[in-house]
């Protein structure tokens, strides 16, 4: 479980996340949602500690990253699996390569061993025969699964994706979503995903935050989401023409 | 204000940089890959470089020798010293840091804008110990003996302009060369290139890892990277000059 109390953080005496509180559960898929500049990849990274917080507690299963000494960090990060908004996969490693990187670097299995278990994640996220192939020769879809082979390879308690449907067509980024809930369920991790993709919420939101002018605004699940009055989530989800048709329909029930 | 901000960010950087790797095996074969990235495939140029500049040197110094009174042998050995001083190793590394620097600038920059670095930090890896230091490693390592290199082929090119220009007899040449043959200069030589070495991985270094934004900004700080890589270059060889020769 990951709890954070009165998290802010800004750059350069902007305040971009201004006292933020929440909870993510383990083997629920939540979501953090909001317009561009909303502060969800500044809060992301926080949690995940590549930006230092000003103020405010970040709790991985009830211990601050305030408190941990050194070893207790680095074993949390090799707790944390990452998938980056444009994959962020070494442009110089094969597939095989890439996914095989974290195993390479901190656990001290034999080449068998880690080829094994990197054949079992490409296969567990549907990608066959590519192992040889560099990320460039793949589609953005494919660049998707292998960042989230690379992030589950080493069983991680802890998931998370910034954007993870961004560049994809709706069909195939509905499967990343469902397979993100798949992988969420099967190792019961807990798994924090950054979208603005409304179908991901309709599809995967179990929870979700909305973030505004970086503040939490609103939280809650896919069904209350349509559901809601505060004006600010009625703007954001209600924003096409294809969800106004949807609130229709919920009002009309 | 900026530049005393940057010098701070630079030593930051450095400290980060020197920390035990995390994992021998992979810094070993790191080491490795940077020395035939960095090293190995700057060979052909410093070579093709070196060779025509000693014939330069060489038949220029012939053509300004019209006085009888002054030896012949003085030829090779201009070529000899001007090899060893000055070419091999500061405009040799001059050279490589538009090179070389204007590929690991671009190389890590792409990395951090394409959030690669971020992977990296993600799982718990130094990134600058991880994607700096065999760079260091590699070019204090190899640097060297490319100087050496580039002094040997520099002179050989001369008595090649020699034998074909027909400017000045072979044995003028390397009488020349032989004449008042002193290592310590060859050692002044490999000291300045360690020392250009480690500003060619470094500076560069922390051009690519500080940058912001997107490609454009990448190709700006490959651009500032050699720039100041080169004005560094200069500086540190009038005060190695001036200290190891004086």
């Amino acid at each position: 479980m990951i709890e954070i109390k009165g998290l802010h953080k800004g750059f350069d005496g902007t305040p971009i996340l201004k006292g933020i509180d929440a909870v993510f559960e383990p083997t629920i898929t939540s979501l953090i949602i909001g317009q561009s500049g909303s502060g969800k990849t500044v809060f992301l990274k926080t949690m995940l500690g590549l930006h230092q917080p000003d103020s405010g507690i970040i709790s991985f299963n009830g211990k601050s990253t305030a408190d941990m000494s050194i070893n207790e960090k680095r074993q949390l990060k090799q707790d944390i699996g990452m998938v980056f908004q444009g994959s962020a996969l070494f442009d110089s490693l094969t597939v095989e390569e890439n996914v095989m990187f974290p195993l390479k670097m901190f656990t001290k299995q034999s080449k068998e061993e880690m080829l094994e278990r990197v054949n079992f994640v490409l296969n567990r996220v549907n990608l066959v025969n590519s192992n040889k192939k560099f990320p460039a020769e793949l589609s953005g879809g494919m660049q998707k699964r292998v960042a989230i082979a690379r992030a589950i390879v080493t069983k991680p308690k802890y998931l998370f994706c910034d954007e993870p449907n961004s560049g994809l067509d709706p069909r195939t980024a509905i499967v990343i979503d469902n397979l993100i809930q798949e992988i969420t369920d099967e190792y019961k991790i807990t798994t924090v995903i950054n979208t603005h993709d409304m179908n991901s919420v309709m599809e995967i939101g179990e929870k979700i935050i909305f973030l505004k002018d970086g503040y939490k605004e609103w939280e809650g699940n896919s069904n209350d989401i349509f559901k809601t009055d505060n004006e600010a989530v009625v703007n954001f989800v209600y924003s096409s023409n294809l969800f106004k048709k949807v609130r229709k329909l919920y009002q009309d029930e | 204000m900026t530049y005393i901000k940057s010098i701070g960010a630079y030593a930051i950087m450095l400290t980060s940089v020197f920390r035990r790797p995390q994992k021998r095996q992979i810094f070993r074969e790191a080491v490795f890959k940077e020395i035939d990235d960095l090293g190995i495939k700057s060979i052909g140029i410093v070579a093709f470089i070196s060779f025509f500049i000693g014939g330069v040197v060489a038949i220029q110094t012939a053509l300004n020798l019209e006085d009888p009174m002054i030896p012949k042998d003085l030829i090779g050995f201009a070529t000899k010293r001007s090899m060893i001083l000055e070419f091999s190793s500061t405009f040799v590394m001059v050279i490589l840091a538009g090179k070389v620097g204007s590929y690991i600038t671009s190389s890590i920059g792409a990395m951090r804008v394409s959030e690669q670095i971020d992977a990296l930090e993600v799982m718990g890896i130094n990134s600058l110990n991880y994607l700096v230091l065999p760079k260091i490693i590699a070019t204090v390592l190899f640097y060297p003996f490319i100087v050496l290199l580039a002094m040997t082929l520099g002179i050989f090119g001369g008595w090649v302009a020699g034998v074909v220009t027909g400017l000045f007899e072979q044995q003028d040449y390397v009488s020349g060369i032989r004449i008042d043959f002193d290592p310590s200069l060859i050692q002044y030589s490999l000291i300045k290139s360690v020392v250009f070495a480690f500003l060619i991985a470094t500076i560069p270094s922390y051009f690519g890892y500080y940058v912001k934004g997107g490609s454009l900004e990448v190709g700006r700080a490959s651009t500032n990277a050699v720039v100041w890589t080169i004005v560094m270059i200069i500086i540190s060889n009038y005060f190695l000059t001036q200290m190891l020769l004086s």
